[in-house]
């Protein structure tokens, strides 16, 4: 495409006042995480790692945190196994149903959080009587989780084709020894990729963790019953600064990783 | 016809395959001999891959029975079967290196780490890839790809190796040099090669027998030369060369008589008549020049021509090629009226009528 200087200096200015929008509250939330000032008055009163220290030492935020990371955990590797094999089915076989379970995969990632929370809470608590905990929350965020690596590995196995499956059987490779020899290193990088993905849906989700949690917190529930607490805000901001940070490392693996599959995807 | 020994190599009983209610095969029995080089040769959708895909055992046939080397295989998983494939677009394993996909059928069979690498080096050499062994599949160029392919599908010396239009994805050229060295190949390993192709002049250049496929039935098995010289339907006449098909009131002008006939286009002689040929006259259309040959398109004289209802659908010109040799005479023109002569002996009378067959007349040949 060939633009004019023109088009090219409007096309950067946008692109400037976009990014600005996006990064300038963020950064605002890492400058105020050193701010003396309780309120958050500006500009910053002065430099502290203060409220660092307290949030470090805060073992509310710790368990809240190693909560949160647990539950994605978990999540996540139940979302790759079962993801993985729904995809598999799908695209590999056919059978009567078949557009209809694919359908209801994908669902619970268009479902407004509020009505899954809904819904889980009246299923574990009134009809099976469960108390409600790490595991029903584990199992709520499972069913959105599964999407993200479900969608991820459907689209790697549409592009490779059962062509490689077919090669390896064909040279006298059983169904388990192809799924570990050429199946799963083709699935890899997408595995990554919607594993990274559930990661991240399940560790910030909040609504559904509201109606499934009891009375465990996990790092997005504590935050939000503490941010309008003056006491607490200044441990709030310095937390919501290490999940900035923290967040940084996953996108730019993710990053790296599609432009890997670049490679990996050329003609073979 | 090399190294072709009586026991069957392949035996094909009724075999059928639908999908849902399309019906891709439908009753095909065939026998292929231990050694032979046999092409399926057919339009695409004709049903030679998937008579393939049952050999190798990627499909289950609906109907019918696949036997190798005399032992009934039919629900046999593709791994069980000593039938190696060489795919259409090579499915080489991306993640792997160049002797790691060639490696790959010892592998799986867990032969010795040290046999290995020996077959392994031999196989690149067989296919002169041995500097290549380290590098990945899409850093090599189609050809070699192909090679590659055909490499790794030889290591485990199966009994029959089938290849599903290797040479498809080739440039010309190549194609014409993978042509060669795939017979070399295959009178070095001399093992049964079942070749699927939609290009007539690859099956009749390679093969010892060639079965025509249309509409999931097989019309014909026979050497290229009884194919091209004796075809027994209108279909394979037009589908194996170019051929002129004859009804209706061509058939009356030329043969003498009803019925459905096929002629060469280099059978029939322009202007020059040999002894004990039969005759007959006609104008000019179009002159093609070939280098090697003059391509004639004559139109017969036939009653109304085209605007007599019987003709419509039904050829009024004949098809004539003529080698430009040192001797080949004075150059005819367009609207020229000349002698058209051939041997009765080169005019083959057809079962089936013209419906069936392909656009047979048109097809270029050059």
């Amino acid at each position: 495409m060939i633009l004019s200087r023109t088009a090219k200096a409007a096309l950067a200015a946008v692109t400037g006042l976009v990014l600005l929008v996006i990064y300038a509250p963020l950064a605002l939330v890492v400058v105020n995480s050193f701010n003396t000032s309780r309120s958050f008055s500006w500009p910053p009163d002065g430099f502290t790692t203060k409220w660092w220290n307290v949030a470090w030492r805060n073992t509310e935020v710790r368990d809240a945190l190693g909560l949160s990371l647990q539950v994605a955990a978990v999540s996540t590797v139940i979302s790759l196994v079962l993801g993985t094999m729904a995809a598999l089915a799908l695209q590999r076989y056919r059978f009567f149903g078949r557009d209809a379970v694919s359908l209801l995969i994908i669902l619970p990632i268009a479902l407004p959080g509020i009505v899954t929370g809904l819904a889980f809470q009246s299923l574990f608590k009134s009809m099976l009587g469960i108390d409600l905990g790490f595991w029903t929350i584990v199992v709520a965020h499972a069913t959105f989780c599964i999407v993200t690596v479900f969608n991820n590995v459907l689209a790697r196995l549409r592009r490779v084709g059962g062509n490689l499956e077919e090669a390896s059987m064909d040279l006298g490779a059983g169904t388990f020894t192809t799924f570990r020899l050429v199946t799963f290193p083709m699935l890899r990088s997408a595995l990554l990729a919607g594993g990274l993905l559930a990661f991240a849906l399940s560790f910030d989700e909040i609504i559904v963790t509201t109606f499934t949690s009891g009375t465990s917190r996990t790092l997005p529930i504590w935050i939000l019953d503490h941010m309008f607490r003056p006491n607490d805000a200044p441990v709030v901001n310095v937390v919501a600064a290490a999940l900035i940070f923290a967040s940084i490392i996953p996108i730019w693996i993710a990053q790296r990783l599609s432009q890997g599959n670049e490679l990996v995807g050329a003609k073979t | 016809m090399v190294n072709r020994s009586n026991s069957p190599s392949i035996q094909l009983t009724d075999l059928a395959k639908s999908f849902g209610s399309v019906s891709a095969v439908d009753g095909v029995d065939l026998t292929i001999a231990e050694g032979e080089f046999f092409s399926m040769l057919g339009p695409s959708g004709s049903g030679k891959t998937t008579v393939l895909r049952m050999i190798a055992g990627f499909e289950q046939p609906t109907r019918g029975t696949v036997s190798l080397a005399g032992q009934d295989v039919t629900g046999l998983p593709p791994f069980a079967r000593d039938v190696n494939t060489v795919f259409q677009d090579y499915a080489l394993f991306p993640h792997m290196s160049i002797a790691e996909n060639v490696e790959y059928g010892l592998r799986v069979k867990r032969v010795p780490k040290a046999e290995r690498r020996t077959r392994v080096g031999e196989a690149l050499e067989t296919v002169r890839l041995s500097s290549h062994g380290d590098r990945r599949p899409h850093q090599l160029s189609g050809g070699q790809r192909q090679r590659v392919a055909l490499a790794r599908a030889l290591i485990n010396r199966p009994t029959v190796l089938l290849l599903d239009e290797p040479l498809g994805a080739l440039d010309l050229k190549l194609r014409r040099e993978m042509q060669i060295e795939l017979k070399a190949i295959q009178r070095e390993v001399g093992i049964t090669f079942v070749f699927v192709t939609h290009d007539q002049e690859e099956a009749l250049t390679l093969s010892d027998r060639i079965a025509i496929f249309n509409d999931g039935r097989i019309l014909q098995v026979a050497t290229p030369r009884e194919l091209y010289e004796t075809p027994n339907s209108a279909f394979v006449a037009g589908f194996v060369g170019t051929s002129n098909l004859l009804t209706g009131a061509a058939a009356r002008s030329v043969v003498g008589r009803d019925g459905t006939f096929s002629i060469r286009p280099e059978k029939i002689h322009l202007d020059d008549v040999p002894d004990g040929a039969a005759t007959t006259a006609g104008v000019i259309r179009e002159v093609v020049y070939l280098g090697s040959a003059n391509h004639f398109v004559v139109d017969l004289d036939v009653p109304d021509g085209p605007d007599n209802p019987e003709n419509r659908g039904n050829p009024t010109s004949l098809t004539v090629l003529r080698q430009n040799t040192a001797t080949a005479g004075t150059a005819l023109g367009r609207g020229e009226r000349v002698r058209l002569s051939w041997l009765p002996e080169n005019v083959i009378e057809l079962a089936s009528t013209l419906s069936t067959a392909p656009s047979a007349i048109t097809e270029e040949s050059a």
